[in-house]
């Protein structure tokens, strides 16, 4: 059990680390917004008191002191700079080194205590509560208790506990006490939910307070009280008094207004008993004191300031995220149940129109329609945002511009667009690598942009968005470009061009993704090695996506990444050859054209074909997968287009088009160059999911050793 | 003369290939299928004789005859597959075995199995955990996760 609560505890605890980084990251822009200020001290707060709870001892200390800095930013009583966002952004990662140590190991204290340092240097008055524990600061000693009164505000403050909180170890009266500690306060015990004798349980808790509290604190101090129990009980908190205010009323509110703001009293039963009674205004009128207009508008004034008081008073409404975790290992489970279900589904429709019934043809037509839908909402349900990840890369952005001596902006556009969470995961570290390449190589330093006539801050630009059953991911720079020459030179100098060739510029481009090409002189710690370019087209090819790139010289580069939507389920090509049946990813498919026993003749032994004028080059299948039987007449070739060039696949024929579910071929299959999958036909054998641009490599390498 | 490593009263499966009779520990076998269509994987060795689906899932299948030095399994009506359950390279996987026949389960005690010979049993001595004892017969137990270790089937592509 305490297993489970301490995984979660990381889970959380590293979600909040994330939203601190945003935060820090956001504030850097908007130093005054408070709200973001109040995000960061909230983060740290939550994740202080819980650590606390769970054993974490080292994280709720370290906490601790980076929270009492961001207390008196929250308090006005410091500003926030550059210094400050810094050191906050290595006690981020600090606290996520911590986090990942396990209880009782030997923590490295050394950078924790340098932030502290740090922290303390920043602090405008010498630091008097040295105390380390993980209460709320209590009101004595603390730099507040100076403070004018002018702040001082009194709060209406309903406190409802879940009948179990004292099962779960909470003592109403001690966070009571502590809202004492706060202010004065008045409390008054509400008995009416109490139930009687017989049905009473000694362990819970049934009632309820309502406590009056005048502190100087502020709201957030009240809501800190609560913080651990705020999920499971209701707690009302309004503001109904400020010093500061015109007080245009010499009573406070009335009675009858008390009930009902409180929800004792409905309004519908307010307006009954007032009924009854005369209305002053009514009265004064009555006697003739005063007109009707002038009391109708003295009225409106009332209502009107009474409103925008309450609006003013109103308790910001705590968001709910209407969200639940779920062990991914379920969602696994869900997925491979509604593949299954697609692919029996698939037999059900073949059968039924094998058996041509009507009825039943109909039938099965609903349950296509229900599979379908099912399987797009269970695959979305993997789906994310990728905003997460973009933000990611802002930090990585101002860390290693700060690094290099460069001015760097990063843009984001289309945070909002949702992959698999599986593709993101697969995604960081290529982009991770195109990001930083954008930075190292990219853009120019400060001197070179402006002599360029270039703004001297860089720009980096990360856009994601939904193209036909795609996503589109842009990394663009307005850095220096791709130097088009020296990468056709290197790549001459490699063969993998012909000297005499005239390549398009997107090929050239593309051999940047070849293993060990590099066109750097020197290596850097972070680039030149011509390792990282190749490990990102595999990574990218492993999502059975698409890179491609293109730039301009002097002016900059982008790099588009095409990543298919779903990983499990596929639109494919089903053909067959022989016996076997093999099945294509549709989406670089482009056409199918025939092949007879004449073109082939006249082609003369080469795999070339003729496509309106242009030449194809194809790779007959059933020869290379040396199967067996007598080679057709007539024979297909599906045309693909694979990292921009045009290859054709000869098979015997198309047999049309395949909703794939991909199973995997297991380890035993791992090195074999050309298959990626296996799926399951509705008759219920095996077709072979076929990988065409690995087996584009293989047929590469054969020919080219052969020659 | 008993074998280290086999300390206790295991129950085995016994199968026959052509006339010989192994056996296989029982924990391993997962279920037992008869001959279904098996689907080619292009450029594997022969003894990858291919994949089959198993109720939605794409399990691979390997000829033991032809691992083991003998001509290929022919297709009769008791060939059957035996599903087992090994470990590979840490991971569990599934996968297919043909057999030209399948026997009964019984079982061996550690008395009763003595070391395989270094020799006269045209296998490699790591795929035999010994030599069981049954009705007179001697029988082969097989060390089927060494049968199918990953180095041999890595020598692929």
């Amino acid at each position: 059990m305490m297993e489970q609560a301490i995984t979660t505890y990381r889970e959380e605890a590293g979600e909040l680390l994330a939203e601190l980084e945003t935060s820090l990251l956001d504030l850097e822009e908007t130093p005054d917004n408070s709200d973001l200020i109040n995000r960061v001290f909230r983060a740290m707060h939550t994740i202080k008191g819980s650590g606390a709870m769970f054993g974490f001892d080292e994280i709720a200390i370290f906490t601790h002191e980076v929270e009492t800095v961001f207390d008196l930013v929250r308090n006005g009583k410091m500003t926030v700079t550059k210094r400050l966002l810094d050191l906050t952004l290595k006690s981020r990662d600090h606290i996520s080194y911590l986090l990942s140590c396990q209880i009782g190991e030997k923590v490295d204290r050394s950078r924790g205590d340098e932030i502290i340092a740090g922290l303390r240097q920043l602090l405008p008055k010498p630091e008097t509560d040295g105390k380390k524990s993980t209460n709320i600061q209590a009101n004595n000693g603390s730099p507040h208790s100076d403070e004018e009164l002018a702040d001082e505000s009194t709060w209406r403050i309903r406190f409802r506990p879940a009948t179990n909180i004292l099962l779960c170890g909470t003592n109403p009266l001690s966070l009571i006490n502590e809202l004492r500690e706060l202010g004065s306060a008045h409390v008054v015990a509400q008995f009416d939910e109490i139930p009687q004798l017989s049905d009473l349980s000694p362990e819970n808790c049934y009632i309820y307070w309502d406590i009056i509290l005048t502190t100087t604190r502020g709201e957030d101090a009240i809501r800190d009280v609560f913080i651990f129990v705020e999920d499971d009980c209701e707690i009302k908190i309004e503001l109904i008094d400020r010093s500061g205010l015109i007080d245009k009323e010499g009573d406070y509110k009335k009675l009858g207004d008390i009930l009902v703001e409180r929800g004792d009293l409905s309004p519908v039963e307010m307006q009954k008993v007032l009924m009854q009674q005369k209305r002053f205004g009514e009265l004064l009128v009555e006697q003739g004191i005063v007109t009707s207009e002038k009391v109708q508008s003295a009225l409106v004034e009332q209502q009107h300031v009474k409103g925008v008081r309450k609006e003013r008073s109103e308790a910001p409404q705590v968001e709910t995220a209407a969200s639940i975790r779920v062990p991914a290992e379920r969602l696994d489970q869900l997925i491979n149940l509604v593949g299954e279900m697609v692919t029996v589904q698939a037999r059900l429709s073949q059968v039924s129109l094998a058996g041509g019934d009507p009825t039943f043809i109909a039938i099965s037509e609903e349950v296509e329609r229900l599979t379908n839908e099912l399987r797009d909402t269970a695959l979305n349900i993997r789906m994310l945002p990728i905003g997460s990840t973009f933000s990611k890369f802002k930090r990585l952005v101002r860390d290693l511009s700060g690094e290099l001596g460069k001015e760097i902006e990063m843009e984001t556009f289309g945070a909002e667009t949702e992959l698999d969470k599986t593709v993101i995961e697969k995604l960081n570290d290529p982009l991770v690598h195109l990001i930083r390449n954008s930075i190292d190589h990219g853009i120019e330093m400060p001197e070179i942009r402006r002599a360029a006539g270039k703004s001297t801050i860089g720009k980096v630009h990360l856009g994601a968005e939904h193209s036909g059953d795609s996503v589109l991911i842009t990394i663009k720079d307005d850095g220096a470009g791709l130097d088009r020459d020296a990468i056709k030179a290197k790549a001459i100098e490699r063969g993998l061009i012909s000297p005499t060739a005239e390549p398009a510029d997107r090929e050239i481009y593309a051999q940047i993704f070849a293993p060990g090409f590099s066109t750097a002189a020197t290596v850097t710690s972070v680039s030149g090695r011509g390792v990282g370019m190749d490990v990102v087209k595999r990574g990218i090819d492993g999502l059975r996506g698409t890179i491609g790139v293109d730039s301009i010289r002097g002016r900059g580069t982008t790099i588009t990444l095409k990543i298919p939507l779903t990983l499990a389920i596929i639109d494919s090509l089903l053909v067959r050859i022989g016996k076997d049946h093999f099945v294509l990813p549709l989406a670089a498919i482009e056409e199918c054209i025939e092949l007879t026993t004449a073109d082939v003749a006249n082609s003369h032994g080469r795999n070339l074909a003729n496509v309106r004028g242009a030449i194809i080059p194809y790779i007959p299948l059933r020869q290379h997968f040396r199967i067996t039987g007598q080679r057709p007449d007539i024979e297909q070739i599906v045309i693909a287009d694979i990292h921009g060039t045009k290859v054709g696949f000869v098979v015997d024929k198309v047999v049309g088009e395949h909703q794939t579910v991909i199973k995997s071929l297991g380890k035993m299959y791992r090195n074999v160059k050309g298959v990626s999958g296996a799926t399951i036909l509705g008759d219920g054998t095996v077709a072979l999911i076929l990988d065409m641009n690995l087996l584009l490599q293989s047929v590469e390498k054969l020919e080219h050793d052969a020659v | 003369m008993s074998v280290a490593g086999i300390t206790e009263t295991v129950q085995y499966l016994t199968f026959k290939l052509s006339e010989e009779v192994f056996a296989l520990d029982v924990a391993k076998v997962r279920e037992i299928l008869e001959i279904t269509s098996i689907t080619k994987v292009p450029q594997t060795p022969d003894f990858m004789r291919g994949v089959i689906n198993l109720r939605g899932s794409v399990v691979p299948v390997i000829d033991m005859r032809l691992k083991f030095g003998m001509s290929a399994t022919e297709q009769t009506v008791n060939t059957c597959i035996i599903v087992v359950e090994i470990n590979m390279d840490g991971d569990a996987t599934v996968l297919g075995a043909l057999a030209d026949s399948v026997q009964e389960v019984v079982e061996m005690d550690p008395e009763s199995i003595e070391a395989a010979p270094h020799i006269g049993t045209r296998l490699k001595t790591d795929f035999i955990k010994g030599m069981g004892k049954v009705d007179n017969r001697f029988v082969m137990i097989l060390d089927i996760d060494k049968v199918f270790s990953s180095d041999e089937l890595a020598e692929l592509g």
